[in-house]
């Protein structure tokens, strides 16, 4: 009510106030400057204008009935949801390991000895890492029930990154619950659309899923090709001379592997730092394979060439090889790593590691703490493993003397991929009839960028003796002749 | 400005939704009652306020930050690298820096205990306004979880699974250390998967170590270019992930919104793919069971519908909805009483009812085997720890009742129930909570950004730990509480949290309900100046 009283009240007052405008208004259109006018004008009839053109429909909509539609719709038939697989298809039976998949190994049934599971440091069987584990079970149960964020973060998430700061002697850690999603969730958190990658051809599925998921330029060089690099480098930089401007803010990164696991070599580290300060590249290392394995206290490929740490901007590995648990981790400055704590998808929004699996990756930290002639061991019998299996018929050796993980491919193929893995496949169920447990190295054939060729995986741990690589190499020896022939 | 009030529902009384296709309620067996009630306009404008006042405070602090007037805490580059391209880009980080800052202290509290019911927190003590953190030693006691994905009460140390999970890591070890396809396919592996497809009522199923992967990995190696994926509005991050990396041309539908979902399928089959107009491959529609920001139930028999009406595959994310929803603990499919073989792709996680972790996919023998030889964690991921697989299974049998005793059956009634008590509880004090009546997950609305802060510490000063969430997991001014009620809770722990979360809505305003509890509808947009005041 009393808004109307105060509207009627002010609609006289603006029919006073109404006429005086309107000469106020006749007087400034005389005094106002020509363009002004012209410019008022221009915008008036612009308006009109758009007022009565035609409006553009933004989709071009089909002058379809509604008959023809359901006529359509009848008609469509879509693809089968997967395609048909074939009973007898190689891969699609899996080899069932019975019991723990430990030095000695029963698979399909058979008892052999373990030359395929990556147990670098013999921890899969350590009695004092299970005992970690279970105790940790009896405080904490088995599940964590939530996100870092959402009460899923225990004591010992933060006594394992820390620890493994100290170890590698960086300032932070962070932790994933799964080894594949570490990488591949840590490029992304970093480099978005726009930026540049330059990447090994080498390089493992999951640095591929992370440049996949960033959506950033790749640019791929020769494996281990540092002219290869810096001829890209080079390209590149004339490309920023050109747009100065957009050049200051893409970022660059190079990722590379410390041991690679498709090719068993190193890179070369020291080659790849001074790259990164002429061209201003950070570099981020992948180093699953290395990590307690190369250098003297088994902290990777830093070590082993001597290179600073922080030259490194992000070091990511995965807790599965060496330290026989579960997960990865990245390590690096707190600059860098303490953005994956908000931007890293994998940890963000998954539930975080299991605290047994947690405990268990301590304990073997502190395991490889306090013995570092372990390493020398490990790396002793790589070189032994590498020179046993030179001189095999038919089968070369892919990968270097350090290497854990080693490639036997075959010198001559046959020119089909599917004949030769029926070969290999042949030489590993001879072997494993004779009590060594092989197994052929695995790829997605239609998904991989640069497919390597097949080969049989040969991993060295600590566990082995002298006798059992020495056999082995001889089971391979007879099957390479017996069935290369 | 709700965000789920949009399409087709109607509000009738206390937050019935009634569809516009009549034939629609048919499908449901029993009244399928959401609600999702609207921002009031007051809260919505102050809202807003709130975040400008913080966001031109924001700026004021990065002016003295970049002046030197005020000690910046931040992390910085290194001395050799200062003339790189900058990392991170300003503007990027300015909401971390300068509002997530404040209220940290709400996120990643560590915690010494089993996530069950109740729960020891690591005291923490910030000297620089959340900048850092220190633990001083102390432990709370007894915080009663509200948080944790314990929908179950699986979460425990003592008891058949813990004992089942002990054995199996003195007989197996963790470690596996192999990828399923060369030499990490355990018996257990087999044993379990045998039981998961039992459990869900499928022919074959197929387990994975990450809930996330699962969803990142095998949507890429079953659709591709060529193909169309229609996702729901709050799909999971790892759903659109997968999405993503598969290739495929995504469109969004609105949330839970059947007639926007039938559109999109329509106008796809009969125009084709963009500009070529080729026919579509396939059709794949991805939706959760329950939506764990929103609370929300997926309408599952309208999807069914739609899907065979217009030959799409569906695959259901259940990785909330598994174990908690269901007379007998099966998931969304048993809740609404339909035939898993109609969903083609049955996605879920272990990580919330059963107490482990991991992922499982359901459906056809064929499916399972092309995924056995085309999933990328098959090839290149290491395989499940054996002591998890353990936990899954014990805890899986007795759901099932196949360990020979009732406590399944108890657990599920009790989740139930504790579930409508508490839903019911809160609707009376008059908060605006949104999801389903039988969701397990509870959003209780906060809107403005010193609440998210305010109500997560002031309940913990009563011991209870809370889930509070702000921008960007939701729209900037739908901040929520989430609850998370489990059958481990009891009638007195949820009186004891009800009273707290009393007491703290009083004291920070947050009752906003308009919807009169007690039977008579609250009006126009004037009359809530009164009704604010309860």
């Amino acid at each position: 009510m009393k808004h109307a009283h105060a509207q009627s009240r002010d609609s006289v007052k603006m029919a006073a106030g109404q006429q005086w405008v309107l000469v106020e208004m006749v007087q400034a259109f005389y005094e106002a400057p020509a363009y002004h006018l012209i410019l008022e004008g221009i915008l008036i009839l612009w308006i009109i204008r758009l007022l009565f053109s035609k409006t553009y429909k933004l989709q071009e909509r089909s002058d379809l009935t509604e008959k023809e539609k359901e006529e359509l719709i009848e008609e469509w038939q879509p693809e089968p949801l997967v395609p048909p697989v074939s009973k007898d298809h190689p891969s699609l039976n899996y080899d069932v390991v019975t019991g723990p998949p430990s030095h000695k190994i029963i698979v399909n049934g058979k008892e052999c000895i373990n030359f395929a599971s990556f147990n670098f440091l013999g921890l899969l069987d350590s009695e004092r890492v299970k005992l970690k584990a279970l105790l940790s079970l009896k405080k904490y149960g088995v599940g964590t029930c939530g996100p870092r964020g959402f009460y899923g973060t225990f004591d010992v998430h933060l006594e394992l990154e820390e620890r493994l700061a100290k170890f590698m002697r960086t300032e932070e850690a962070i932790i994933y619950s799964y080894g594949f999603a570490t990488i591949a969730s840590a490029i992304p958190a970093y480099s978005k659309r726009g930026d540049i990658i330059f990447v090994d051809e080498a390089a493992c599925f999951s640095i591929q899923k992370g440049l996949q998921a960033s959506r950033s330029f790749v640019k791929h060089f020769k494996h281990n090709d540092m002219e290869d690099l810096e001829r890209l480098l080079k390209e590149q930089e004339i490309e920023d001379q050109k747009n100065p401007r957009k050049a200051r803010v893409i970022r660059r990164f190079i990722v590379v592997e410390g041991l690679y696991i498709n090719t068993a070599d190193i890179c070369p580290l020291p080659d790849l730092v001074k790259l990164k300060y002429k061209y201003k590249v950070r570099i981020f290392l992948e180093e699953s394979m290395s990590f307690g394995v190369l250098g003297e206290h088994g902290r990777g490929v830093t070590e082993h060439f001597g290179v600073n740490i922080d030259d490194i901007d992000l070091i990511s590995a995965n807790m599965e090889n060496a330290l026989a648990s579960i997960g990865g981790f990245c390590c690096g400055r707190s600059f860098v790593i303490d953005h994956q704590r908000l931007s890293g998808q994998g940890y963000c929004f998954s539930a975080s590691l299991p605290p047994m699996l947690a405990s268990a990756a301590i304990e073997a930290l502190n395991i490889m703490e306090e013995d570092p002639g372990i390493f020398r061991v490990l790396q002793d019998k790589c070189k032994h493993v590498h020179k046993a299996l030179q001189g095999t018929p038919g089968l070369k050796v892919v990968g270097e003397p350090l290497a854990p993980a080693l490639h036997l491919q075959l010198e001559n193929s046959t020119g089909s991929r599917t004949n030769d893995l029926k070969l290999l496949r042949a030489i590993v169920d001879y072997s494993m009839d004779r009590q060594i447990a092989l197994t052929l190295a695995r790829y997605l054939e239609k998904e991989e960028r640069f497919l390597p060729p097949p080969s049989i995986r040969v991993v060295v741990t600590v566990e082995q003796t002298q006798e059992e690589i020495e056999r082995a190499a001889q089971c391979i020896r007879e099957a390479a002749v017996k069935i290369l022939k | 400005t709700g965000s789920g009030t949009e399409g087709s529902s109607h509000f009738l009384q206390e937050g019935q939704v009634l569809d516009h296709h009549a034939s629609c309620t048919s499908l449901y067996k029993k009244p399928f009652v959401e609600s999702f009630e609207e921002t009031p306009l007051l809260v919505a404008v102050l809202t807003y306020m709130g975040y400008g006042i913080l966001t031109i405070f924001g700026y004021l602090r990065d002016f003295l930050r970049d002046w030197k007037f005020e000690k910046c805490h931040l992390a910085r580059e290194r001395e050799e690298q200062k003339d790189f391209v900058p990392l991170y880009q300003d503007f990027e980080n300015f909401y971390t820096r300068n509002l997530y800052m404040r209220i940290r202290d709400n996120w990643n509290r560590p915690i010494c205990s089993v996530p069950g019911a109740k729960m020891d927190l690591l005291e923490r003590v910030t000297p620089d306004y959340n900048w850092t953190f220190e633990h001083t030693g102390n432990v709370l006691k007894d915080v009663i979880n509200m948080g944790s994905y314990n929908y179950l009460g699986f979460a425990e140390n003592t008891g058949t699974c813990a004992d089942a999970a002990s054995e199996c890591t003195v007989k197996y070890g963790v470690g596996v250390s192999s990828t399923r396809q060369e030499i990490g396919n355990l018996d257990k592996h087999e044993e379990l998967e045998i039981l998961v497809a039992r459990f869900l009522g499928v022919e074959s199923s197929m387990a994975f170590g990450m809930g996330f992967a699962t969803n990142s990995m095998n949507i890429p190696a079953l659709t591709g270019k060529g193909c169309l994926i229609l996702s729901d509005e709050l799909n999971h991050a790892s759903l659109v992930l997968g999405a993503r990396l598969s290739g495929s041309t995504i469109r969004v539908f609105k949330h839970n919104n059947m007639q926007s979902l039938e559109k999109l399928l329509r106008d796809a089959i009969v125009h084709g793919q963009p500009r070529t107009h080729r026919p579509w491959k396939k059709i794949l529609i991805l939706v959760e069971g329950i939506y764990s920001m929103e609370g929300s139930i997926v309408r599952l028999p309208e999807v069914i519908a739609l899907k065979k009406k217009y030959k799409a595959y569906l695959y259901l994310d259940e990785a909330h909805s598994i174990g908690a929803l269901g007379p007998r603990g099966r998931g969304v499919v048993d809740y609404f009483g339909l035939d898993p073989s109609d969903v083609d792709i049955m996605m879920g996680t272990f990580t919330k009812s059963f107490g482990a972790a991991g992922g499982y996919i359901g459906g056809k023998k064929e499916l399972i085997d092309y995924l056995r030889l085309h999933s990328h964690s098959t090839v290149y991921a290491t395989s499940m720890s054996p002591p998890i697989i353990q936990q899954i299974i014990t805890s899986m049998k007795c759901i099932m009742g196949e360990d020979g005793s009732t406590l399944g059956q108890e657990r599920l009634c009790q989740l139930s129930e504790n579930t409508t008590y508490f839903r019911r509880r809160l609707h009376e004090m008059g908060f605006i909570i949104y999801g389903n009546n039988d969701s397990p997950v509870v959003p209780l609305m906060l809107y403005m950004p010193a609440k998210i802060g305010a109500f997560g510490r002031e309940m913990l000063k009563r011991n209870i730990g809370t889930v509070v969430v702000g921008f960007p997991a939701t729209p900037i001014i739908e901040s929520r509480a989430r609850f998370c009620v489990s059958a481990a809770h009891t009638r007195e722990m949820l009186d004891k949290a009800l009273n707290a979360i009393s007491e703290v809505g009083d004291l920070l305003q947050l009752k906003y309900s308009r919807k009169n509890r007690h039977g008579n509808e609250g009006s126009d947009s004037f009359s809530f100046l009164e009704s604010h005041q309860d």
